[in-house]
């Protein structure tokens, strides 16, 4: 039989994390909610732009009566609970509801806090919290009257700006010398200030309110600077209260709000409070990220599953004032043991500031461009050295290396009709719209409806970047499932692969709850890869089933089903007889195209799949084994001509390239791999958009990191220079090793050092000890992979289903099997 | 009325791989799945004519090699927010042969 569960509070905290529980289960608790509001579930971040006419109610509703419905879940609407008893495990309702539960989360939210005043008692003061609230403003204000606001933090102004944008006149009182001094510094304040006057906003700072003067209803508004104003509302957005009455009077431990411990359970095991109304390690939150950070922890909870527990939340927030970009995330005030760096052109209207404390940054304000907040919280987050970047740190991550495209793009000057997809020819308008309208909230529902990012990825960065300005403190950039077979980030893959035995994909989909029995095509190459760099291939056989077409035939498939043949030419040197061999063998076949690719390899294409076999034999043959140009591996050794011929040659460059390409060949990373061996800093062979670059000099090879030259170039990183072939190989085995282990599956080298940094490899490699380590598995792996694909596939048999079964259609009858019928 | 074609032995199409047939001018892919279900279905992704059978199986379905579609083996629909369909034909498996109802 089914638990019950019963939510008190039908708020964004406890729908998140029934919505969360489903995720996990849909089957452990029959579901009842007491909603005290007569509405479904509304987001209450919406309400300024209810306020100010920029969306309606209907936008706002998160969860519609369907979705109830589907769920099974009774919603009691504009019924409160009144009390809770915790040793019969019953809720009584106002309405004389009586429920038993087994389980029991409050998530009864906040209150407006209102400063003792004189006449607050009034009609018509009011708060800022609710649909009701923004209705009631809605109604009472006029144009031949004054509005004061009073609270100069984010919800006063998003109420000040509301009620101005319906050119009511606006007076917003605060008692400090700044605005928004929460999240703001007082430069930053000053700047929004001058911003938000031009709506028609009258600030009235360092002043309280007198009195409110009135015989029933609100008539007058008297100031401590001595001023008054005849008004008819007063609005109060002096801060919140958790809401802990109900919990208080059940005998549930309660301080600023409801006590909860890392599972967000209260002092009774079996209640659970969460959102604005629960203390965790004495913060309560008032903003939404991370409230649903917490219903994470608690639907896992609910659920009886394992997890770490909640550990309370960066706070960062975005103002949703149409026009006023601002953000501001961590300490941001800083102070005696901080260092600042500040931007500031008070003419244009921007400011940013990073609070940076040993090398990192702990927190930030960014007035008039935002553009960067997602990276800059990223930084933060994750705690990055940015002794590397701070000379250009403040002027955003396009910024950090000129036209070498390292790094992103300035999402925010994008015009809307700017592809920003190009495989799936997708603009960044229809994403904003697509997020606004289908109310999307993770990079994987933006993927799925708007098709951005879907195909190659390379403008997921850019997505993120879209969906992160477009929800402000909405967005919650936790970790999002590799695919939707599965809630878990390459990251806890890895680390369960490491320190668990498994015997193939399936064994690894049971043990990490995926929803599906046989993953997808996203996943199962991805684990397959992960196992693989465990075991190496002699102790797990890699799975060919698991992976994609091209790893799977050992030729690339072409647009119309036909494959490429592509034979390894080392180094990128061929011979006449070479090319003989390979001439006649690609008339014999009747190969339609012949091309040189960019990496010197000759590109046989369409090629039928009952061809590959015998093609493969007669150039395994003539001495060629597959030039593995469909694998996530080394691809090719480019060279230049070097110190044999080149009369600016200083090292030898075609040897040191084929023997580069004997040393690294079969060799399987995260993503395809390649190298390129330039003889003298001219750099022919373009080593410097290359995963790894080897350029000559007189005193030795200069090692270059993390190139790419495909969709976004990347030139690359200086690693080190070494003086000896001995050195050059040891280096080139041990990076390629370090990257085939430290990398996300389908991650280029450049984007990995993007993620972890530069700092974070060279200290690897620059570490004797490792570097040999890594080199030795390079050595011990190798042993099983340099195998040809080719002949092995030919010999093992398996090239047998590459023919297709033909049908005689002239004799069909033949073939009729009896009628069973 | 029914018109089963004898193909192949079933167990020449491997676990969670495929066989091409061609009959005539049409091109089928025979699928098996994990659990050893067969099935044939029109060897044409109704995206952009990929050949269906060289994409990847898990469960009743197939991606598409070239854009990664997904393909109901059973119905032939696009899934998810992809929109298409394939033929599906009827197959059995009689004596260890497998027929297709053609």
């Amino acid at each position: 039989m089914k638990e019950k569960l019963v939510v008190i509070g039908n708020g964004m905290s406890g729908l998140r994390t029934i919505e969360d529980l489903f995720d996990i289960t849909k089957d452990k608790y029959d579901i009842t909610i007491f909603g005290e509001e007569p509405h479904l579930n509304y987001n209450r971040i919406m309400l300024s732009y209810l306020l100010s006419g920029e969306k309606t109610f209907e936008d706002t509703i998160i969860n519609h009566q369907t979705w109830y419905d589907e769920h099974n879940i009774t919603l009691h609407k504009g019924d409160a609970a009144v009390s809770i008893d915790k040793e019969a495990k019953t809720v009584t309702s106002r309405n004389g509801i009586i429920l038993e539960y087994d389980k029991l989360l409050i998530a009864t939210g906040s209150r407006a806090f209102v400063p003792p005043t004189k006449g607050s008692d009034l009609e018509n003061v009011i708060g800022f919290r609710t649909k009701l609230d923004s209705d009631t403003i809605l109604e009472l204000i006029s144009k031949d009257k004054t509005a004061v606001v009073v609270g100069g933090g984010l919800l006063g102004l998003e109420a000040a700006y509301g009620i101005a944008m319906h050119g009511i006149k606006t007076i917003l009182v605060h008692r400090s010398g700044s605005i928004m001094s929460q999240q703001l510094d007082s430069t930053g304040g000053k700047l929004l200030q001058k911003n938000l006057e031009s709506y028609g906003i009258e600030f009235k700072l360092n002043t309280t309110i007198e009195e409110i003067h009135g015989d029933k209803e609100v008539e007058k508004v008297s100031f401590t600077d001595g001023s008054e104003v005849s008004s008819n509302i007063v609005v109060f957005a002096t801060g919140i209260k958790p809401e802990i009455t109900l919990a208080k009077e059940a005998g549930i431990d309660t301080k600023k709000g409801i006590l909860v411990n890392d599972h967000l359970q209260t002092s009774d095991e079996n209640i659970f409070a969460i959102g604005e109304c629960c203390e965790h390690s004495g913060n309560t939150y008032g903003l939404v990220a991370p409230l649903y950070e917490q219903a994470k922890y608690c639907a896992k909870k609910l659920a009886g599953k394992d997890s770490d527990g909640y550990s309370g939340s960066t706070l960062s927030t975005r103002l949703k004032i149409s026009g006023v970009d601002l953000f501001s995330a961590g300490d941001y005030m800083g102070d005696e043991t901080t260092e600042e760096l500040i931007l500031l052109d008070e003419k244009v209207g921007i400011y940013k500031k990073l609070v940076i404390y040993d090398n990192k940054i702990i927190g930030t304000v960014l007035y008039g461009d935002t553009a960067d907040a997602s990276w800059y919280l990223k930084l933060l987050k994750e705690q990055t050295d940015i002794s590397d970047l701070r000379t250009k740190i403040l002027f955003g991550k396009s910024a950090l290396s000129g036209d070498t495209g390292h790094g992103g793009d300035d999402v925010s000057a994008m015009d809307d009709d700017e592809e920003i997809c190009g495989c799936n020819g997708v603009t960044k308008g229809f994403v904003v719209n697509a997020i606004k309208e289908q109310d999307l909230k993770t990079l994987g529902e933006v993927k799925t409806c708007t098709k951005a990012g879907a195909s190659c990825g390379s403008c997921l960065g850019i997505v993120e970047q879209i969906l992160v300005n477009t929800l402000g403190d909405e967005y919650n950039d936790t970790v999002e499932g590799i695919c939707d077979c599965c809630n878990v980030g390459h990251k806890e893959i890895k680390d369960t692969i490491n320190t668990n035995d498994f015997n193939n994909v399936y064994e690894v989909f049971k043990k990490l709850d995926w929803k599906t029995e046989d993953g997808c095509a996203k996943c199962r190459p991805a684990i397959n890869y992960y196992l693989l760099v465990k075991y190496n291939d002699d102790k797990y056989k890699n799975d060919k089933r698991s992976a994609l077409v091209n790893d799977r035939v050992f030729a690339n498939i072409q647009k119309d089903g036909t494959y490429s043949v592509v034979p390894r030419i080392w180094g990128g040197l061929t011979s006449p007889q070479e090319l003989k061999d390979m001439a006649d063998i690609a008339v014999k076949y009747d190969v339609p195209t012949v091309k040189f690719t960019g990496g010197q390899r000759l590109d046989m294409l369409g090629v039928k799949k009952e061809q590959l076999e015998p093609m493969w034999k007669d150039l395994n043959d003539a001495g060629f084994v597959s030039g593995q140009a469909y694998a996530k591996g080394l691809r090719t050794v480019k060279t230049c001509v070097g110190n044999q011929w080149c009369r600016f040659g200083t090292q030898d460059s075609m040897q040191m390239g084929v023997d580069i390409e004997k040393l690294t060949w079969g060799s399987w990373t995260p993503h395809k791999y390649k190298i390129a061996v330039s003889g003298c800093p001219r750099n022919c062979a373009e080593a410097t958009i290359k995963d790894f670059g080897i350029i000559g000099v007189d005193s030795g090879w200069e090692i270059h990191v993390a190139g790419n030259g495909g969709i976004k170039v990347r030139v690359t990183d200086f690693l080190c220079k070494v003086e000896t072939d001995e050195e050059l190989f040891e280096y080139t085995k041990a990076y390629m090793q370090f990257y085939r282990e430290d990398a996300y599956y389908l991650e280029r080298t450049a984007h990995w050092i993007e993620r972890v940094g530069l700092e974070y490899v060279k200290e690897v490699m620059f570490d004797d000890e490792k570097r040999k380590m890594y080199a030795a598995s390079f050595d011990e792996s190798q042993r099983s992979a340099q195998v040809d694909p080719w002949a092995k596939s030919i010999e093992d048999g398996y090239t047998k289903e590459f023919s297709p079964i033909v049908i005689d259609t002239e004799n069909l009858p033949n073939y009729q099997a009896k009628e069973t019928v | 009325m029914a018109n089963w074609i004898k193909i192949i032995e079933a167990e020449d199409i491997p676990e969670m791989g495929s066989r091409k047939v061609v009959i005539g001018e049409e091109e089928i892919a025979l699928f098996k799945t994990r659990d050893g279900s067969i099935f044939a279905i029109n060897n044409v992704c109704p995206h952009k004519q990929g050949k269906l059978s060289e994409g990847l199986v898990h469960e009743n379905v197939v991606t598409c090699p070239l854009h990664n579609w997904d393909v109901d083996l059973a119905t032939g629909e696009a899934l998810g927010n992809d929109s298409g369909c394939t033929n599906v034909y009827e197959s059995k498996v009689e004596n260890g042969f497998l027929y297709l109802n053609y």
